[in-house]
């Protein structure tokens, strides 16, 4: 794929983030929840990247690290070749107007006292974005972009509907000139014909403004529509990470198969291959040794309850963390 | 042969009265469920089918809320005229239900095997020993791993893949012949997601029990329902087999909801939507609720309130002037109206 | 659990040596010499000199403090400068009593308070809540020396149903412990109404009805048991405000307990009996909240958790 020879706009370099658990007496030993556990990946500019995975499969926690909203315990993020992870307080706020967040609940995430221009223009100023005189066109501008009435620039957040609300944010982000867009759940909680309209306007963004988006997703209908790559995620490590077409027809860890397989379609013809998995997503406390799908997986052997298995490549675009992927590909797919 | 009717709802409406005025939220709703059969009702937020649900057991906040007007008869019994003491033999005993929100749902300081065990002694009476024991029973049913342990358990400690198997078995306590599901898997992940279904379909299977299942995932009631009614802005406005409103259906919104859908097994460029938004349940419009947002609106339905009815000889109902006679004249007078 | 409590006992320490400090500082600054009161009226300045030195007042502040402190630790509360009997032994004799009327009032505030709660919650905006809450509010804003003597005038002085004062016999117990109780008990009650109507709204409630139980069991055996979480710390609190209450209330009725012996204690300025009468109601207080806590555990294991 072309857009591979390009340099990457963001690297993430080993990434690890760990909480520390509370102790629950004076003798137990100290634990901590290792949320992403060395995670590695590039996204290149004017992608969409997307991080699927069940809860507590670390995909929110890999955004807010990048963000550095959680310091992360150990690796690097890299913006445009320079290191995100060293910055002060202050690169790192001039940073965060390159890379932008959208969240799941943007009520929670809009002041409940401000007016939709009141907060635009706010955001504007801290990035230092424009002149002031400059701001009113560019409102107005941003406001018809994600699909909203001028007049709406002087209401209050509780004055709008969700898939509204979702657009706010949209602009929001966009109002400062992001080059990165960390999309987390960001459909998630709107209606199906609601869903479909915010899906159209980022499509739509992004081809316009040049943009580029990790698309953190439990959903993965949303996510083959929306994505060029796919990361999946398994109690905090990287199983599969491939080009859609591929992962989405020649998914390669038995986990991807699982959770595709999982997915309630309307589609007649793919009821009949569904792969239950057994019991629950395992505690990120005290993950299972080997790899840590083995636990759960149909095909698990020994190997697999000892040995990490590494991220290798099958091809150039498609690399999974399964001893066994060959064998597994050459099975029928689901 | 017509399999027996367990459950028939006529022209159910629940209203709620606030200072903001009167909210139809359920409006005029009617829908048939037969024995052993899996009814689904779909529909995004706000169009009634969850207060549709709870309306069914009477288990509306009131006040605001009130059922005003229709009949909910289970085996030809009236649910919204019984005394409350009927009513409460009714609840988890011939209808039970299940939640959306499993972290909620269980009482927080109560043993979950505790909270089975009480709806068993209510309408079983039968003794602690014997219905805690059935408890654990029904724990294992629901495939809940080493069911004597987690009986003594509350709910903080159960994940909640599990918690929604206490629901379950719960409801299933005394065997009900209907179990209302009101978006029991969305809370939940996909993998586990797929476990409760699974696990849903096979009970139904040994206890042959009706359910109706309530949620706004369209890919869930393919799964599971052989019957769905859609419904929007309190009314349900197509009714039919899953498969033939799978394959074609009928309402303009059933279409639009379901060419919105992005799809897993296909790639595509651009989504379809459905312009504009729902009417405010304090004031729908006169004539058909969806007109406004639909492309092939005609006069007559912004004049007239369409109803829900079958369509050409057919079980499949829907509540759309396109599938009656009407439909004709109504071009014609347009162009007259408009040449 | 065990972790906990060892953690909160080695807390009051420092607990204890900021109120020691607190309680000598006020002393200090509060005008009035204990000497000369002493030494009695007229008495002659090198008298008084003479029980300054011998009571060590002239001493640095500091080194008062210190020394104290040090008694402190070791049971010793020192003597009163009136009578020179040891603190504890006068404390000792007192707070008995103290705790009696306080165990009596927390029970009227704990009975009345969650009547009175769960009665208005049942039935939340009817004319029974209101009313109920109207007397809460009542109850919260009158001020209890007044309503001690409300009661005294119309129980003892006008119908002779109950004595005015003293502290002889059960009946003596009625009007100062109702006296105490009812602020705390009204508290309590639109705390209980709160959090029963906050629990009331929960999912699990909705669940309980749907599986066919009966009203009575929904509210008590579902509802109550988790709005009473709140509550019990809101009751531990409400303890604190009753024990500085049996200062007023003592001395209104008369009945020779801790709270009465301090207001006499500063009256004279006996320094030593305030700090110690102080320190002995703070470590009351100190002892009944990790009560409170212990219990708000056992009732909510889900905290142990976090």
């Amino acid at each position: 794929m072309s857009v591979m020879e390009k340099e990457p706009i963001l690297e993430v370099n080993h990434l690890k983030q760990y909480f520390p658990l509370k102790k629950e007496s004076l003798f137990s030993p100290k634990q901590t929840v290792k949320a992403v556990d060395d995670i590695s990946f590039k996204l290149y500019p004017g992608e969409t990247l997307s991080i699927v995975g069940e809860s507590g499969c670390g995909k929110s926690t890999t955004g807010r690290s990048i963000l550095r909203l959680d310091e992360p315990t150990e690796g690097e993020v890299l913006f445009n070749g320079a290191s995100m992870t060293s910055l002060s307080k202050k690169e790192l706020r001039e940073m965060r107007g390159d890379i932008q967040v959208i969240f799941q609940d943007p009520y929670a995430s809009l002041n409940p006292r401000q007016t939709i221009r009141k907060m635009l223009q706010e955001a504007m100023t801290i990035q230092n974005v424009m002149p002031k005189k400059q701001m009113e066109a560019r409102m107005l501008e941003l406001m018809s972009l994600v699909g909203l009435r001028p007049e709406y620039l002087e209401r209050y957040p509780h004055e709008f509907s969700g898939g509204q609300r979702q657009r706010i944010g949209i602009a929001r982000a966009l109002c400062v000139n992001p080059k990165v867009i960390i999309c987390d759940e960001a459909v998630s909680a709107l209606d199906v014909s609601i869903q479909a309209q915010i899906i159209n306007l980022l499509k739509r963004m992004q081809r316009d403004l040049d943009l580029t988006f990790l698309f953190i997703s439990h959903d993965l209908s949303v996510v083959r529509h929306i994505s060029d790559r796919v990361i999946v995620m398994y109690l905090g490590s990287i199983v599969e990470i491939a080009d859609k077409d591929s992962l989405f027809d020649r998914p390669s860890h038995p986990y991807t198969r699982a959770l595709l397989s999982a997915i309630p379609s309307t589609d007649e013809q793919q009821k009949k291959t569904r792969i239950i998995l057994k019991g629950d997503v395992p505690s990120p406390i005290n993950p299972p040794t080997g790899c840590r799908f083995h636990t759960r997986c149909p095909f698990a052997t020994d190997l697999c309850k000892t040995d990490v298995p590494e991220l290798r490549a099958l091809t150039p675009t498609h690399k999974v963390a399964c001893h066994y992927a060959e064998t597994l590909l050459s099975s029928p797919p689901v | 042969m017509e399999p027996e009717v367990v459950l028939q709802v006529k022209n159910l409406k629940t209203y709620f009265t606030t200072s903001k005025g009167t909210a139809k939220a359920v409006d005029g709703v009617d829908f048939t469920l037969h024995k052993g059969e899996t009814l689904g009702i779909v529909g995004e937020s706000g169009c009634g089918k969850s207060m549709t649900s709870l309306s069914l057991l009477r288990l509306i906040p009131s006040p605001p809320g009130k059922i005003v007007d229709g009949e909910i008869l289970l085996n030809n019994k009236d649910i919204v005229t019984m005394k409350e003491d009927e009513l409460r033999k009714v609840r988890g005993n011939q209808i039970s239900m299940i939640f959306q929100e499993p972290m909620t749902s269980l009482n927080p300081i109560i043993p979950v095997g505790e909270q089975i065990a009480e709806t068993v002694r209510l309408h079983q009476r039968l003794s602690r020993k014997a219905a805690w024991q059935k408890a654990v029973d029904l724990l294992e049913l629901v495939g809940l791993p080493s069911p004597e342990k987690r009986a003594k358990q509350e709910p903080f400690q159960l994940s909640g893949g599990m918690r929604q198997r206490v629901m379950i078995a719960m409801a299933l306590a005394c065997t009900p012949e209907v179990l209302i599901a009101d978006e029991p898997t969305t809370a939940l992940d996909v993998t586990i997601q797929a476990q409760i279904l699974e696990l849903m379909k096979d009970l139904q299977k040994q206890i042959g029990m009706s359910i109706i299942f309530i949620t706004h995932d369209l890919g869930v009631v393919s799964e599971v329902c052989d019957q769905v009614a859609v419904m929007y802005a309190g009314q349900v406005v197509e009714h039919r087999s899953a498969r033939d409103l799978f394959n074609s259906p009928l309402h303009p919104y059933t279409q639009g909801l379901l060419a919105s859908l992005p799809k897993i097994h296909e790639n595509q460029e651009e989504l379809q939507t459905i312009e504009g938004a729902v009417p405010s349940p304090y004031d729908y419009p006169a004539g058909c609720r969806f007109a406004d947002r639909c492309q092939h609106a005609r006069a007559i339905c912004r004049a007239e309130a369409p109803v829900l009815e079958a369509v050409g000889g057919t079980e499949s109902k829907v509540r759309c002037f396109m599938y009656t006679e009407k439909w004709e004249t109504a071009a014609e007078e347009e162009e007259v109206l408009c040449p | 659990m065990f972790l906990f409590i060892v953690k909160r006992l080695v807390q009051i320490v420092p607990v204890i040596l900021g109120v020691t400090l607190v309680v000598f500082l006020i002393m200090q600054m509060v005008p009035g010499d204990p000497a000369a009161i002493l030494a009695g009226e007229g008495a002659s300045q090198e008298t008084i000199e003479q029980y300054r030195e011998d009571l060590g007042l002239n001493r640095p502040v500091l080194q008062q403090y210190v020394s104290y402190v040090g008694n402190v630790f070791q049971g010793d509360l020192g003597n009163s400068l009136k009578n020179k009997q040891p603190v504890l032994d006068e404390i000792m004799l007192r707070l008995p009593i103290t705790m009696e009327l306080a165990f009596y009032s927390i029970l009227i505030t704990i009975v009345l308070g969650l009547g009175a709660g769960i009665i208005s919650a049942v039935k939340p905006y009817s004319i029974r809540d209101v009313s109920v809450m109207v007397i809460a509010l009542l109850g919260i804003s009158l001020p209890s020396f007044w309503l001690g003597l409300l009661l005294m005038y119309v129980f003892s002085v006008k119908l002779h149903w109950l004595p005015v004062a003293g502290w002889d016999g059960p009946l003596n117990i009625i009007l100062p412990a109702v006296t105490l109780g009812l602020g705390g008990a009204a508290i309590v009650a639109r705390m209980t109404r709160s959090s029963m109507l906050d629990v009331i709204g929960q999912d699990y409630i909705r669940t309980a009805r749907a599986k066919g139980l009966k009203e009575h069991f929904v509210i008590y055996k579902h509802a109550l048991r988790n709005a009473l979480i709140p509550v019990i710390t809101v009751v531990g609190l409400q303890f604190g405000s009753l024990l500085g209450g049996t200062v007023l209330i003592e001395s209104v009725f008369a009945i020779n307990g801790l709270g009465r012996m301090i207001v006499d204690a500063i009256r004279t300025r006996d320094l030593p009996m305030v700090q110690g009468g102080v320190l002995v109601a703070s470590l009351v207080f100190v002892f009944v909240n990790l009560l409170v806590d212990v219990l708000y555990r056992a009732v909510n294991k889900r905290i142990d958790l976090n």
